[in-house]
């Protein structure tokens, strides 16, 4: 693959970044673009998972959710940098992904859509009970995200950092997506059987790709909890599942960049939806329906699949 | 000592019904179609809404109970019509997406039109405890159980005796060869999402007196629902039936004995065990891939 194929649309992306402030008119444009950009870090590695490795998961606000909290201990109850508590989460999250992988990956379809889901209310569940420690529904405040001794104080610093973060997903993604890696999981997704036939050990890339997977979410997880400084139970919860799928799948599967647009649309579209009062939730609904049952495939591979017809 | 148990028994095959129910409606419409429907909680959330509303008319109750089921089977016929026939042969994700986009389109739409607050239906006959032994059960759960076993009998006599219910068996074992033999699969499938909808439908109507309901409360008995057919193994009726009341019995039993915090944590639990030492559930046979 060349260098352009490769790196071209991270170009576009950090083209997009650097130029997206001269049109971001206040702080709440710039909130959307941290929230975007945070939610397109887990979106990035689920789609690795989901998109490229064809494994579904239902379960990934589990990890995020794990990560966050993890953070926020770990930052106000044992006073660890920032940085710090966010790598030891995205650890403990890798180590506790890694022993599920195994028993979990070896489910197929619908199954493997019930174990991922169960597990992610079963940490949603845990966050909610276990109150003493996590403050139960009720939530918990998380500190700032202090690098180097400076702490990220508005939006529009979080803004360089979580873009930063996105474009470091994004580049680690791609070089999964064309390593030997990225190639034996195409061939896990197109036929497991024919895959592990060929010699390659489908049970150990689908782990190794989940573990990555859950690790962006960690990430993702901690960085979210310190921007907002409030992190609840929700934010592991079932919803929250399903909206980082929704993510993948309407951007376009396997298709890391449609992974960005697909987190940039459900993030602003809630928002603009705000509009409708009472009826967002419907409307939420029927646009998530509608787009899925006309863009099967996704907004992007859909988008590029135009352009290259209309080519000559 | 065996009061308590007994108390904990008659609550746990009161959800046991309802988790069947739910999940008789999951291996329905897997059946004929592959499709693992997320709102299929969203019916038994219907169920009980359209009975409060129809009730809340003036009607008697029997009426808006039937009229409620009827409203249900119709809704799930509008899905399969509206989101699951245009979606043609989409891939397992995007299907999934699909009923939830679905789910959360119910929850909207009844959030509209009634509110997020609770509502409660009356009870079919009173709310007077009947004493047994020590432990107490309410009118209102003896038709729930009593619902469920009716519905699985009639279930049963559809699948073994009406050409209908032979053409559903037929799609369900092989598509190809049933539409060869001059089975209408398309129909086969919309049959099915109302069928379901309808048991989710009368599940919901007949535990709205105990459970009260609202406009979210579909979500969890889905979940449970989908829970208790993986169970006993997706697709498999006997199966469906069984795993709702595995599930609720070890729920109430849960909740008695060891934490009644962490009483809803018990389905996913048991599911992740089982299904690690039996991919396939306790009833769907050996797993093999066709290449």
């Amino acid at each position: 693959m060349s260098g352009w194929q490769r790196y071209g649309g991270m170009l576009v992306v950090a083209i997009i970044v650097v130029l997206l402030p001269l049109a971001l008119p206040n702080n709440y444009y710039y909130d959307i673009a941290v929230r975007i950009a945070l939610n397109a870090v887990v979106a990035v590695g689920l789609n690795l998972l989901i998109g490229y490795a064809g494994q579904i998961s239902l379960g990934h606000a589990g990890f995020a959710g794990l990560g966050a909290y993890a953070s926020a201990l770990l930052t106000a109850r044992y006073g660890w940098s920032s940085p710090l508590a966010m790598l030891a989460a995205m650890l403990g999250v890798g180590v506790l992904s890694f022993i599920v992988a195994r028993p979990i990956l070896r489910l197929r379809g619908h199954y493997l859509a019930m174990a991922t889901l169960g597990l992610g209310i079963i940490i949603y569940m845990v966050l909610v009970n276990e109150s003493s420690l996590t403050g139960g529904n009720d939530g918990m405040g998380v500190s700032g995200f202090s690098l180097f001794g400076l702490t990220l104080a508005n939006e529009r610093q979080w803004y360089w950092f979580a873009s930063i973060a996105m474009l470091a997903a994004i580049l680690i993604a791609q070089n999964i997506v064309d390593s030997p890696v990225g190639r034996a999981l195409r061939a896990v997704h197109g036929s497991e059987a024919a895959a592990s036939t060929a010699g390659i050990d489908t049970a150990r890339f689908k782990a190794r790709i989940f573990v990555v997977s859950a690790m962006f979410a960690s990430a993702a997880g901690s960085l979210s909890a310190h921007y907002v400084g409030f992190i609840s139970p929700q934010y592991a919860g079932f919803f929250h599942s399903i909206e980082l799928v929704t993510m993948v799948v309407v951007g376009g599967m396997a298709s890391t960049y449609g992974a960005v647009l697909g987190a940039a649309i459900l993030t602003i579209l809630p928002q603009l939806l705000s509009r409708f009062e009472g009826f967002e939730t419907m409307v939420f609904g029927a646009i998530l329906m509608l787009t899925i049952i006309f863009l099967p495939r996704g907004l992007l591979p859909t988008l590029a699949a135009v352009l290259r017809r209309s080519r000559p | 000592m065996l009061s308590q148990a007994l108390q904990f028994f008659f609550s746990g095959i009161t959800n046991g019904a309802i988790y069947a129910l739910s999940a008789l409606g999951f291996s329905l419409i897997y059946n004929a179609s592959g499709v693992i429907n997320f709102a299929q909680g969203e019916f038994f959330m219907l169920g009980g809404m359209i009975a409060v509303a129809f009730s809340a008319l003036g009607l008697p109750l029997p009426l808006a109970v039937l009229l409620a089921i009827a409203a249900t089977a119709l809704a799930g016929w509008l899905l399969e019509k509206v989101a699951i026939e245009p979606a043609g042969d989409a891939e397992v994700v995007p299907l999934i997406i699909i009923t939830i986009g679905a789910s959360i389109f119910l929850q909207g739409l009844v959030q509209v039109i009634w509110g997020k607050g609770q509502k409660a239906l009356k009870p079919f006959s009173g709310d007077t405890p009947i004493l047994v032994n020590g432990a107490s059960i309410l009118p209102q759960s003896l038709w729930t159980i009593g619902l469920g076993i009716v519905i699985v009998l009639l279930l049963w006599w559809f699948f073994n005796s009406t050409r209908l219910g032979k053409a559903m068996l037929a799609t369900s074992h092989n598509r190809l060869a049933a539409q060869l033999v001059g089975i209408h699969t398309r129909h086969v499938l919309a049959v099915s999402f109302a069928l379901s909808a309808a048991l989710g439908g009368a599940a919901g109507a007949v535990s709205a007196p105990i459970t009260f309901t609202s406009y979210d409360i579909g979500i969890m008995v889905g979940l449970k629902g989908f829970v208790a057919a993986t169970l006993g193994g997706l697709g498999s009726g006997v199966g469906a039936v069984v795993g709702g009341f595995i599930l609720g019995l070890l729920e109430a039993a849960t909740a008695g004995y060891v934490s009644s915090q962490y009483k809803d944590a018990t389905p996913f639990v048991l599911i992740i065990l089982i299904l690690i030492f039996m991919p396939r559930g306790i009833f769907g046979g050996k797993a093999t891939e066709r290449v």
